[in-house]
């Protein structure tokens, strides 16, 4: 084997059943690279990582780590951290319960002489693995009293101490903000200039140029392509993940922006929870498409939760069309004519083990009450209008929804609230953590409900063009409070101006 | 062999085949185990005895079924229950204090009824804790688990309460002119009324989806609490119930023994039935199966001549055997070893 390489994978075979997720890919890593894995949603990027770690056993093919001889099969992703492959998910796999301190060392904690655990050196070690990371927290704090994005780095940093020639990162990024973003990727280049090879499966193209050196390509479970960055313009890139000419972006715009209903939908007053939101109006007409803005944390979700009824107002008032209503439970607000598309969708949305049939019934079903069960017959043909609808892709309706790819669990999620007819649909991070064909087609759905169906739409994103492209005004968080709404010349500056609060 | 690969994949097969295997060993040890013959005009044979002496924790087993689904724990009163419900029943058809009457002070119906509502108010008590206080169920049920015996102690003047009366030996035992016992029929219903709230009405999703998911279930308009108090509630009255039961088999409330160790075998046969303690997905006609399972090896245990007290031995050692045998771990395990060996047999 080359000197140089790391990791060969050839002719890499994976089936589901009734889904072939890889036929024949290839990848290969080499020492200080950082390789970026792109593709569609479904196209096998978690599926060859899993194979690589030993969470998925492969069907077909050979996996070659530098330093064994042979071909090498990990049956847990214990055996692949043996043998130095350590990687960090998208959704944080550490135990919310126990302390920062501990999820670092957990399975390897420092011990005094006579066995029992070192407290004082592992939270030492710790507090300097964070500093090192600029990170400044409280390392004998429950892991759950920090933001996603902390925890992420902390997944990350635990990666790291552990002396990993490989490190792979899955999607690392999708709940950072650009702050956190520019941090793990000094983190990245730190550990590229020690030799280690670095996995960063992603969906944002800027971040791929900004860090990567080689890129891989899968579509539909077969190796594209390997590309060196240089040579890779984006839209080349896109063409390859796509398989066709991309769609332009641009080709979204909103349109009859002129022209207002007069109706308003949902009229709130005062609402807030405590804690968590303080006092907000909100305020959105039929067949309009608003944003809230802010940054990670600002109280965007906390907002649209309130309105819904997830966390209860405990303050102010709410008319739906007109009439004072008192939401105390979701079901209120389904009732009234509400839909809410939940940030996180592991925790939030998917009924794990259920299968997209009843995933997407399941909101319909509870407005219906228990005693009037949607008949089976009703049910199906649901099921399948909407998942040739929003071309869901899954093996059948009866496929459990986590056997599917992140954006297809969403559009099984969105199905679940259009089954409702909704008046007022709350999209909150519909795009996160999905590629970029998909994105589109959500955006391109806001729109189109808005327009044809005359649902009022909240559209919530990280992204500020994707709001920029969709929503005719936004309201602006900060500090789990409402701080304004911009409603013209909305560019990315000002948004962002807007976001920041300049001098205060 | 890929049809065999298939079917062993099917939900039910762990159970059927553990009753099969059961049953196989007592066909070789005795063949005169299946034979049934009819005696005073009633079937008798040790089929008829597993049947009838399983109806109980199939009972329990369903209510059990749910509790465990809906929230990944499990009801360890419910035995305690049953003694309750059963001394609620007579001390209110013997009157309190009377520790062997012929005349019922009020209507059998009124006291069964009674037995089977202190059940239910068991479990609403559970479900009230697990749901509303989101106490961990079972330390939620170890508080009945308790006191539910000892308050049926009190109920009943810390005495065995008999009732002599011919009508209540029914229900436990035979009603004259009909050859197949009465608990059977009492199993049987409880079972097709739980089925149909399964299958008529949208309970079984909701249970799944909040057992699955709760918080999801919440954001989609589902009422979590609710629904867990409901499956606690559900249990309680199956536990009232069986306790009945039990107490008409031997016509009094001996508030010590009644449903004594039944928590277990209705959590057992829950498990048995390959439903997962987890919670979420779940399978009621193969909690079913599992609480005939169960039953059966203890039938063919003292069929064989080991004594009541040492049984429990022989049960642990078979369900531990079970149990082992359907973890996913084990599972794994398994096919680690395979592959290794594969391996080490391509290098070789």
């Amino acid at each position: 084997m080359d000197e140089n390489l790391l990791i060969t994978m050839r002719d890499i075979s994976k089936s589901f059943p009734g889904v072939k997720a890889l036929s024949h890919a290839q990848f290969t890593l080499r020492k200080g690279e950082i390789h970026a894995l792109m593709g569609e949603n479904g196209a096998g990027k978690s599926t060859l990582i899993k194979v690589l770690t030993g969470v998925y056993s492969l069907d077909a093919g050979e996996i070659h780590v530098a330093g064994f001889d042979g071909p090498v099969v990990n049956h847990s992703t214990l055996e692949a951290q043996e043998k130095g492959i350590a990687t960090v998910y998208q959704e944080v796999n550490l135990c919310p319960n126990l302390s920062v301190a501990e999820n670092l060392f957990i399975g390897r904690e420092p011990k005094t002489k006579i066995g029992t655990i070192n407290w004082r050196k592992m939270n030492k070690r710790a507090k300097e693995i964070m500093d090192g990371l600029q990170i400044n927290i409280d390392v004998t704090m429950a892991l759950e009293n920090y933001s996603l994005a902390i925890q992420q780095m902390i997944a990350i940093a635990r990666a790291v101490d552990m002396d990993c020639k490989v490190l792979i990162l899955d999607e690392p990024t999708s709940s950072l903000d650009d702050n956190e973003v520019e941090k793990l990727f000094k983190v990245m280049k730190d550990l590229k200039n020690k030799g280690v090879g670095i996995i960063f499966v992603t969906h944002f193209l800027e971040q791929v140029y900004a860090v990567c050196d080689t890129i891989t390509v899968l579509r539909n479970g077969e190796f594209t392509g390997e590309y060196s960055v240089e040579e890779m313009p984006r839209v080349k890139l896109v063409a390859a993940m796509l398989g066709k000419d991309f769609d332009d972006l641009a080709s979204i715009k909103k349109e009859g922006t002129g022209e207002k209903s007069d109706e308003v939908v949902v009229d709130a007053k005062g609402l807030s929870h405590k804690g968590k939101i303080k006092p907000f109006d909100f305020e959105i007409r039929k067949g309009e498409v608003v944003g809230v803005t802010g940054l990670l944390g600002s109280g965007r979700s906390e907002m649209v939760r309130c309105i819904y009824g997830a966390d209860r107002a405990q303050t102010g008032g709410l008319k739906v069309k007109g009439k004072d209503i008192n939401i105390k439970e979701p079901l209120d607000a389904i009732k009234a004519g509400m839909g809410y598309l939940p940030d996180d969708r592991k925790a939030d949305g998917c009924i794990g083990d259920l299968s997209v049939r009843e995933n997407i019934i399941l909101a319909l079903q509870a407005r219906n009450g228990i005693f009037k069960k949607i008949p089976i017959s009703k049910q199906n043909e649901l099921a399948d209008k909407f998942i040739d609808m929003l071309q869901i892709k899954t093996a059948s309706r009866e496929t459990p929804i986590n056997q599917l790819s992140g954006g297809n669990q969403q559009k099984v999620i969105l199905a679940r609230w259009l089954c409702t007819h909704p008046d007022f649909l709350i999209l909150d991070e519909p795009t996160r953590g999905i590629d970029i064909g998909t994105k589109t087609e959500f955006q391109k759905l806001a729109l189109k409900f808005a327009e044809e169906d005359g649902m009022s739409i909240v559209f919530i994103s990280s992204e500020i063009e994707e709001m920029l492209r969709t929503c005719t005004r936004m309201y602006v968080m900060r500090d789990g409070a409402q701080v304004g709404e911009i409603s013209s010349e909305m560019t990315q500056e000002s948004v962002m101006a807007a976001i920041a609060g300049g001098g205060e | 062999m890929d049809n065999l690969k298939n079917l062993t994949k099917k939900p039910l097969f762990l159970p059927i085949f553990c009753m099969i295997l059961v049953l196989l060993i007592n066909l070789i040890k005795s063949p005169t185990f299946f034979s049934v013959s009819v005696n005073n005009g009633v079937l008798y044979g040790r089929l008829i005895d597993i049947i009838n002496r399983g109806s109980e924790i199939a009972i329990l087993a369903v209510g059990q079924t749910l509790v465990v689904a809906v929230s990944a724990g499990t009801d360890i009163s419910v035995g305690s229950v049953m003694s309750l419900s059963a001394c609620s029943c007579c001390m209110l058809l013997a009157g309190y204090g009377n520790n062997s009457v012929s005349t019922l002070v009020v209507p059998m119906a009124v006291g069964m009824l009674f037995g089977v509502l202190m059940g239910g108010v068991c479990g609403a008590f559970n479900g009230a804790l697990v749901a509303k206080l989101k106490i961990q169920p079972m330390v939620a049920t170890l508080i009945l688990f308790t006191a539910a015996r000892a308050i049926g102690l009190l109920l009943c003047n810390n005495q065995i309460t008999y009732i002599r009366y011919e009508k209540y030996k029914y229900l436990g035992n035979f009603i004259p002119g009909c050859p197949i016992p009465t608990p059977v029929f009492v199993a049987i219903i409880v079972i097709i009324i739980i089925a149909i709230l399964l299958r008529k009405t949208a309970l079984g999703l909701y249970i799944q989806s909040v057992g699955i998911n709760g918080r999801a279930a919440r954001i989609s308009g589902i009422n979590s609490d609710v629904i867990c108090f409901i499956c606690y509630l559900i249990c309680g009255i199956c536990a009232g119930i069986a306790g009945i039961v039990a107490s008409s088999r031997i016509y009094s409330a001996d508030s010590n023994n009644i449903g004594l160790n039944f928590e277990l075998d209705a959590i057992l046969a829950v498990a048995l039935g390959g439903n997962s303690l987890g919670g979420g997905k779940f399978n009621l006609a193969g909690s079913i199966i599992g609480a005939y399972t169960i039953q059966a090896i203890t039938t063919t245990l003292l069929a064989m001549g080991v004594s009541t007290d040492k049984a429990p031995v022989f049960k642990a050692i078979i369900v531990i055997i079970i149990v082992v045998v359907q973890a996913p771990a084990f599972k794994s395990y398994m096919a680690a070893r395979k592959a290794q060996r594969a391996q080490v047999k391509e290098a070789a």
